[in-house]
């Protein structure tokens, strides 16, 4: 068989296309970079769905714990303290746990147009819990970044802002969100690294894979104990990560120039690796 | 206890206190003073790693300046929980692959054998013959390497970090005191880098802490293992009967390291405004 009969049968075995069976026998290089490599879309959907879910809830949350109201500012704060005081390894546990116990009920949401029912069942399936989960996760790091950021702001901005007459949510649009992102950028890219690596976890905690269709690790692990050889699959799915870290570098680096566009080039706030913003 | 001798005559509390001291219950206990010793054991090895990985960054040997920066980045890269499955069997492999070429040179059928790892049994690792607690010390040793590789390359990069951190002037001034290099590097850069270097040191503690739970994954009996073996819903076959209770067990863990982590959090703001007294630095002021 040839790697081109491979990619076809096994690219997208990952969400159930292709060949069911998993070579058990006579796995060739060929199989192990197909099969990791299909199980990397379930690694970039958790963490492209988790990221921009968790984006405007970071704000709302780094907002809140800024505010002086207490209703506001204790609620952000215990919830940054909880998803970011306790591993995600046992969250992802806890969280399976809950949703498994959740009674079974269909839940219709009229569109207008048409019904559909959402099924609590779902919950307990990786594709909706574990992003949930992940979501609330990521919301709790970058809110807290975010919140770093709001206080970095310099007060001459926000003095001008105010003295163009701009108040509320206008200042807020304007001015305060587009300097806090400017600031927060490069911690952010950092979030966005570490969250990416963190969808690893997914399959290895709580979440069953449904007929073996699982993530690139679930499949590099597969590999390792089916040939009792961790020196070809292991490095394989570390190559399609640094991969994918670099491109999340070069992607995040676009947005952060436009961010700073508008500043002198030697006040520009750079990307550097952060270790105080690791995860 | 006399009194739990038959738990099916008890109710309430005595049950509960019955049920929460039995001995799986204590291997429970026991199980968090494993985590607490792998943190214990783990950060002066990260430490130690780290410091060389950032003077080897640091190194004006070429080959050795990329070492530093290939392990630093390299782990960066790569989901931590990738080292952590695979550390442990690379370095179980090559352990047994050197005691097989030492112990059985007549051997000459090849290791690898298809799907399969075949070492002669002398070479073996720990000996099969061996008793119950060295293999699981064996176990718990490999993983506190794979830890140890993982958070050193983090630590480097902090240390490396604060390394530049520290002022120029201080080392100019250092220089012209008539200092060599090493002087230069041992008397002022390694005294002054640790208010820098705090922060990220601080975050790697809490990290590490919340990294802990993995330990699971390589087949530790940990607390997670535990709270599992404990949870998992008990039929009346069992003394203590009782139906799933993992959702209990997790929530406990939780707070164990929402405890963690906030006691460690306070600790490093003591430090921090230890350190930072007579420093030029935000930490002073506050």
């Amino acid at each position: 068989m040839s790697c081109y009969d491979t990619l076809i049968d096994y690219g997208l075995r990952s969400i159930g296309i292709g060949e069911r069976l998993l070579p058990k026998t006579d796995i060739t290089l060929c199989d192990q970079f197909v099969l990791i490599g299909s199980g990397m879309i379930w690694n970039v959907y958790f963490a492209v769905f988790a990221m921009v879910l968790g984006f405007g809830i970071a704000t709302l949350v780094a907002v809140g714990k800024a505010s002086e109201n207490s209703w506001a500012a204790i609620p952000a704060k215990a919830f940054i303290f909880l998803f970011r005081g306790s591993p995600l390894f046992i969250q992802f546990f806890l969280a399976y746990e809950i949703f498994v116990l959740i009674p079974k009920v269909g839940i219709d949401i009229n569109l207008g147009f048409a019904t559909i029912t959402a099924e609590t069942r779902w919950l307990t399936k990786a594709w909706l819990g574990a992003v949930i989960v992940l979501f609330l996760n990521t919301s709790a790091y970058s809110g807290e970044i975010f919140y770093g950021a709001l206080r970095a702001i310099p007060k001459g901005d926000i003095e001008a802002a105010d003295a163009f007459g701009m108040s509320g949510f206008r200042k807020f649009r304007r001015i305060i969100w587009p300097a806090m992102l400017r600031l927060a950028w490069p911690s952010y890219t950092n979030e966005a690294i570490f969250m990416f690596h963190a969808t690893t976890l997914v399959f290895f905690s709580g979440f069953p894979a449904w007929r073996q269709s699982g993530d690139a690790l679930y499949y590099a692990s597969y590999f390792a104990d089916k040939t009792f050889n961790p020196f070809v699959s292991y490095p394989i799915i570390a190559i399609y990560f640094v991969s994918f870290t670099l491109l999340i570098i070069t992607l995040f680096g676009w947005a952060n120039k436009r961010l700073n566009r508008h500043i002198a080039p030697e006040q520009r706030v750079k990307f550097r690796f952060k270790p105080q913003f690791i995860r | 206890m006399e009194m739990c001798a038959d738990p099916s005559t008890l109710d309430g509390i005595n049950w509960w206190a019955c049920y929460l001291t039995t001995g799986k219950h204590q291997a429970f206990y026991a199980s968090f003073g494993t985590v607490l010793l792998l943190l214990a054991l783990t950060a002066p090895v990260v430490m130690v790693l780290g410091f060389g990985g950032a003077m080897a960054r640091k190194s004006k040997i070429p080959p050795l300046r990329w070492f530093g920066l290939a392990y630093t980045n390299i782990v960066r890269g790569v989901p931590d929980i990738i080292f952590f499955l695979f550390v442990p069997i690379a370095m179980d492999q090559g352990i047994e692959y050197l005691r097989h070429k030492v112990k059985c040179p007549d051997v000459l059928e090849p290791i690898r054998q298809g799907n399969d790892f075949v070492v002669c049994s002398v070479a073996k690792m720990p000996l099969s013959s061996s008793p119950q607690w060295i293999h699981e010390a064996y176990g718990f040793t490999l993983a506190l390497f794979a830890f140890a590789l993982v958070f050193g390359a983090f630590a480097a990069n902090t240390l490396y970090g604060a390394m530049n951190a520290v002022p120029r002037a201080q080392l100019e001034t250092a220089e012209a005191f008539g200092m060599s290099d090493r002087q230069v590097f041992w008397r002022v850069q390694v005294k002054q880098m640790w208010v820098y270097a705090l922060p990220g040191l601080s975050n790697l503690w809490m990290i590490l802490i919340k990294a802990t739970p993995l330990l699971f994954l390589l087949g530790v009996e940990d607390i997670v293992y535990w709270a599992r073996e404990l949870g998992g819903s008990k039929t009346s076959k069992f003394t203590y009967p009782h139906p799933d209770w993992r959702l209990y067990y997790f929530a406990f863990l939780l707070v164990f390291y929402l405890f963690m982590t906030w006691a460690s959090e306070k600790v490093f703001n003591r430090i921090t405004k230890r350190l930072s007294h007579g420093q030029a630095t935000v930490g002073a002021g506050s």
